[in-house]
């Protein structure tokens, strides 16, 4: 009856519905956490539009992974989110503030400023929460019988205050780099301006990291240093994409940057998978320590493989329907 | 003091929750009639009918956007403070509450768009099955959603094996025995949600004369409906109510303020339940006829809270009294509907100021209606999440400690009040705005997939008139 093992599948589609959810989200935010350095209000309106058709489909993928999580591996649902109380409330807050000024800054007049507050503060709150969240995983949970016996703030660290800016600054980047290519004239001047040095923010907090991670956990050390060496190859790539982003900007191109820093966020994504293998709720529990029954994984997935198609269709030709420049004036909404 | 996690984290679910179910009992019932409309519409091709439609269409997109931003809280909930009982019934409630997720995407990937947008873009024949299919999503949403509840009052179809909940069987689990009259009465709700916010809404338009024709039509399809639904929910309670009786009779105790297992049981139209005491003071009720609506024997015997000892027993007050609400406020209703029966001779319905104005306050009572409705089901399951299988105290996050607890709750409370009142304002403006320019503002690039938000052109503000403004500073 086990044909196959559905643990890998579900690995897979929860792996990618979070580099989904990442990289989609990572530039809306970006733009969030941008807004308030926005040269000026009308530059704001196109930031704003420029992301307004297809942002909420990008956080669908959120709810979806809370849920999937749930009914795939229950486990790192019931010990990660008592372990992150403090900082899923701040994400979720942030989230509502973000996407409600969303709804409302082009409805607002008088109020638009207090709207353009919310979009910025909410946008930089959630993202800076999801940082300290991938620091927190890989610092490891502390658990007792497959519970998590450890503090509120135990999520609250040097290093993952540092990851939490590192999102922030990499999100920055995902941001700027897609206005390079969304936008022209004055904008997208002022997107050029400060992508190499937001690149340059990321790298180093990138640095730091790879340096400080092995101190903090003895496995990832051990997968880093003895074990496979093939996996070498995924910094590497991280590395070489950080520089077509550097080379792309200095000769002005406006696709390469954004596609190069997709590139970066997914080969650091994949360097975090390796580094914690068959690892989900680090440092004991496996994927296959959490996840759910069999039968629950099935009957859930004969339902996904029929949906996840059409989302993802849905998904691409809104992205195809908005493709090209933002111009300022023009809106969707 | 002493802060319990435990209460506070059951405080901060029934706030959420109840803030959430707000949105969908609304948009549920909605969504069909706005598919009946555009169902007459195509028929017809009365242009009162297009008007009702893109109006109610427009109340639709925002109600259902704030659903969809107080769902996301709540995805994250059963995780985050009732952990434990997360990965004990996560075998079943995954699946059933990732369904829910994804049916909810697949309706707005599908056809949502279509629904807002796609008036003039799409062959009205389209535009009809986007209407429908809306409707029938919202129906998939709350099965998947009515079932996972209703398993944890009648728990079926799963066998409880160290601590986790496995499934043996998903056609029993998913239509576990309370789960058919929970959905029905729940859809009844629905709509008896959404005849009465319509009703009130063209009452009220009536009263002020605007729109007349469309909004007369609107008010009698409503009275019609609600003449047929308000007194069958009554039965469907009924049935339901029995229903709880053989499966949760200490509930049914509760509701019917109860102590002790017995006959000839009076139905209690007033009464102070004392739960030291274990009794009631102040008892007005009606001899024997307790007995006789969940026996329909006169001297039928109605189970007691003294069945069970005192520490499994719900907080009898709360239920006790949250059922005299939802009752009394379906008989309202009964009442208002039958009135609209009696007005319906000489055309009176839509003149009759004192009626008008009471419809407009009617409008309310369903929201305060299906909350105490589920107050009485939700805490008359007190002590138990998973009845009979598993507590409260066994459920809730081992690691939550009162402070966490409590600043969530109060963070909630104040984003909650802060988001959903500039939400609730702004369907209060569309509402005032009204329908009159429901024609006009159809944008000439509405063929794209938006937001559901932005099919409501209402500015922000009440004193700003967008249309003075330059382009750019438009919504627009």
């Amino acid at each position: 009856m086990e044909m196959f093992d559905l643990v890998l599948i579900w690995a897979f589609i929860i792996g990618f519905g979070v580099i989904m959810y990442v990289v989609m989200d990572g530039f809306d935010l970006g733009m969030g956490i941008l807004f308030p350095f926005a040269p000026t209000e009308e530059d704001r309106d196109t930031m704003m539009n420029s992301v307004a058709p297809v942002w909420d489909g990008n956080e669908t993928w959120l709810v979806l992974g809370g849920a999937g999580l749930l009914a795939a591996f229950p486990l790192v649902y019931s010990t990660i989110l008592p372990a992150l109380y403090i900082g899923v409330f701040l994400l979720l807050a942030g989230l509502i503030f973000r996407g409600v000024a969303f709804e409302f800054r082009f409805k607002a007049h008088t109020s638009r400023y207090l709207w353009n507050w919310a979009f910025a503060g909410g946008s930089t709150v959630a993202a800076f929460a999801q940082g300290a969240v991938v620091g927190a995983y890989i610092q490891g949970f502390e658990l007792t019988d497959r519970v998590y016996s450890g503090g509120a703030l135990d999520w609250l660290t040097p290093f993952t205050i540092l990851t939490g800016f590192g999102l922030l600054a990499g999100y920055a980047l995902l941001g700027s780099t897609w206005l390079i290519m969304k936008t022209e004239g004055r904008l997208q001047e002022w997107a050029y301006k400060i992508t190499t040095p937001l690149l340059l923010c990321v790298l180093g907090v990138f640095a730091i990291i790879s340096i400080w991670t092995p101190f903090v956990d003895e496995m990832v050390k051990d997968r880093w240093f003895s074990t496979i060496t093939v996996i070498w190859i995924l910094p590497a790539l991280t590395l070489l994409c950080a520089y077509q982003v550097f080379r792309s900007v200095r000769n002005r191109f406006e696709g390469w940057p954004f596609v190069a820093t997709l590139g970066l966020f997914i080969f650091t994504y994949l360097g975090l998978i390796v580094s914690r293998w068959p690892y989900v709720v680090p440092p004991d529990i496996t994927l296959w320590d959490a996840a759910s029954a069999y039968e629950s994984q099935l009957f859930l997935l004969l339902g996904l493989l029929f949906v996840i198609p059409i989302v993802l269709a849905y998904t691409a030709w809104t992205y195809w329907v908005f493709r090209g420049k933002v111009r300022a004036g023009e809106g969707y909404h | 003091m002493e802060l319990d996690p435990l209460i506070l984290s059951r405080i901060q679910f029934a706030f959420v929750v109840s803030f959430h179910a707000i949105f969908p009992v609304f948009t549920i019932g909605l969504a069909s009639y706005i598919a009946v409309l555009e169902g007459l519409a195509f028929k017809t091709k009365n242009p009162a009918w297009v008007k009702l439609s893109a109006f109610w269409t427009k109340v639709f997109a925002v109600v259902f956007g704030m659903g969809v931003v107080s769902g996301i809280v709540m995805s994250f909930q059963f995780g985050t403070n009732w952990s434990n009982f997360s990965q004990a019934s996560a075998n079943f409630l995954g699946p059933m509450l990732s369904y829910e997720v994804v049916t909810a995407f697949f309706l707005e990937a599908a056809f949502l768009g279509v629904l807002l947008f796609g008036r003039d873009k799409v062959p009205p024949g389209v535009h009809l099955l986007a209407a429908v299919m809306v409707a029938v999503g919202t129906f998939i949403s709350s099965f998947w959603i009515l079932s996972a509840n209703s398993w944890m009052h009648t728990p079926a179809g799963t066998e409880f094996r160290d601590g986790v909940f496995y499934v043996t069987s998903w056609s029993e689990a998913i239509f576990n025995p309370s789960f058919p009259y929970r959905f029905a009465h729940m859809v009844l709700a629905s709509f008896l949600t959404g005849s009465f916010v319509v009703a009130g809404v063209s009452a009220w338009y009536l009263l002020k004369g605007r729109e007349v024709e469309a909004n007369r039509k609107a008010l009698s399809m409503c009275l019609w409906l609600l003449l047929f639904i308000a007194p069958t929910q009554a039965v469907v309670g009924d049935f339901h109510g029995l229903n709880t009786m053989e499966h949760q009779p200490i509930k049914v105790a509760a509701m019917e303020g109860n102590w002790e297992t017995s006959r000839n049981v009076p139905l209690l139209l007033f009464a102070i339940p004392d739960q030291e005491n274990q009794t009631n003071h102040f008892e007005v009720g009606i001899p024997g006829l307790a007995s006789f609506i969940l026996t329909h024997e006169w001297d039928g015997e109605v189970p007691g809270l003294n069945e069970v000892p005192v520490e499994e027993q719900p907080p009898v007050a709360i239920v006790f009294w949250s059922f005299r609400v939802m009752v009394g406020l379906g008989l309202l209703m009964i009442a208002f509907a039958f009135a609209g029966l009696v007005l319906r001779a000489g055309g009176r319905y839509w003149q009759t100021p004192w009626f008008l104005q009471g419809l407009r306050l009617m409008s309310i009572t369903p929201f305060i209606a299906v909350l105490a409705g589920w107050f009485v089901t939700e805490i008359g399951r007190a002590p138990w999440l998973v009845h009979g299988l598993m507590d409260h105290s066994q459920a809730v996050t081992p690691s939550l400690t009162g402070g966490m607890a409590l600043f969530s709750l109060i963070g909630y409370i104040v984003v909650y009040a802060l988001v959903f009142s500039a939400g609730v304002y702004y369907l209060m403006r569309v509402l005032y705005v009204g329908m009159e320019d429901s024609y006009l503002d159809e944008e000439p690039n509405a063929d794209r997939p938006k937001r559901p938000f932005s099919a409501a052109h209402v500015s922000f503000e009440f004193d700003d008139n967008s249309t003075e403004k330059p382009l750019n500073q438009r919504g627009h």
